[in-house]
């Protein structure tokens, strides 16, 4: 979308107040550097969850460093950790108390499968309850390997047909 | 390291032994044990924690002996002398195998609420006399008594606690998948190789069934 070459970018000298682009693009565009994160720290991943706000990883670089604790202001659910039975229903109740669009991360293994926690009382992965768009391997995985699911969904929302969803009935 | 003025607890238990003919000896490796019967729990406890200086309840769990044994099950205590720096373990069976239970000791340590709750909700041993004696653990409603010997570690199925999720997602309490697990470290092995719980056959899954052999 930023590019160097001047020539492609918007020059108001010459073109006014007018920005022509698709919808899409638009819409994109803002979505996905404004991914305010719901963090659903339940285990130890949510420690390299708090590394990655922190300044050496910086989730501030990707526009998601406002870290809501409110599901109804925040657009990405980062399911940081060990999802048991029991926390599964609050997890979804939060999930749905999120303004649409969400998306959901699955941030390691216990969240994505239910990790070496082959057990009564631990949900086999988070994607029986909620739709996962982004799963990260790792146990915990490595903050930088968050990042990649960050720029991950980006790329994921960027190819969305946002304005068809948003205007179609 | 005890002193000759300060031996460890030896003359204590020694002294409540003699005082108590219902308290007998249990084996043990390491601490002082007794058995006791369960209705005098609360009167050998007291006794413990006030005359022979054992203050602290440093542990409270229980023992399924599985279905078939009498007492089936078996609760814990682990006293603290902060004093002497020493331990003793006491026991008592819960006299019904079918509906377990036990006095509640809360009144001694307030400490022990959390314990016996846990007690309860992992074994089903009903605490007479806790204040409020609810599921600690596993939520309100649940089934099971998952640390019971019968209770398998992949778990039963079972409906999600929120019935409004569980319709909503369609999700339930699965039995986890094994896989051959779970997965401990083979003991005794020098080869780590040959230790390492991936070198046992886990190459079946809940969807390919295990080859025979």
């Amino acid at each position: 979308m930023v590019s160097a070459d001047t020539d492609l970018t918007y020059n108001s000298k010459i073109e006014g107040d007018v920005i022509v682009s698709r919808a899409d693009a638009v819409i994109n565009w803002i979505r996905t550097n404004s991914m305010w994160p719901m963090p659903m720290g339940l285990a130890c991943c949510a420690i390299e969850l708090m590394a990655v706000a922190a300044s050496r990883f910086d989730i501030a670089r990707f526009g998601a460093e406002v870290m809501r604790f409110s599901p109804r202001q925040s657009d990405v659910m980062i399911v940081s950790g060990t999802v048991t039975y029991k926390m599964a229903t609050a997890v979804r109740r939060i999930y749905d108390q999120m303004a649409a669009p969400k998306w959901v991360i699955a941030m390691g293994a216990c969240a994505s499968t239910g990790g070496m926690y082959r057990s009564y009382a631990v949900l086999q992965g988070v994607d029986r309850i909620l739709p996962v768009d982004v799963y990260i391997s790792g146990c915990p995985p490595r903050p930088e390997a968050l990042l990649d699911a960050v720029i991950r969904l980006q790329e994921k929302v960027n190819r969305e047909p946002s304005a068809r969803r948003l205007f179609s009935t | 390291m005890p002193s000759e003025e300060n031996p460890r607890s030896e003359s204590a238990v020694t002294a409540f032994k003699a005082r108590f003919p219902q308290v007998a000896d249990r084996p043990s490796l390491d601490h002082p044990a007794v058995n006791v019967p369960a209705s005098d729990v609360p009167v050998l406890l007291k006794s413990l924690k006030e005359e022979s200086g054992f203050d602290m309840l440093a542990d409270l769990t229980a023992i399924d002996w599985a279905e078939g044994a009498s007492p089936r099950f078996t609760v814990v205590y682990h006293l603290y002398s902060t004093a002497r720096h020493d331990y003793i373990r006491v026991a008592a069976g819960c006299p019904d195998d079918s509906a377990p239970a036990m006095p509640s000791i809360t009144s001694l340590w307030p400490g022990a609420n959390w314990h016996e709750r846990e007690v309860f909700d992992m074994f089903g041993i009903r605490f007479e006399g806790h204040p409020d004696l609810r599921r600690i653990l596993m939520w309100e409603g649940y089934p099971y008594h998952p640390l019971r010997k019968e209770f398998p570690l992949a778990g039963i199925e079972t409906p999600l606690p929120d019935l409004e999720v569980a319709a909503e997602t369609g999700a339930g309490l699965e039995p986890a998948p094994m896989m051959g697990g779970p997965f401990v470290a083979s003991p005794g092995q020098i080869n780590m190789t040959e230790a390492e719980p991936r070198a046992k056959d886990e190459s079946w899954t809940e969807r390919h069934e295990k080859p025979n052999p």
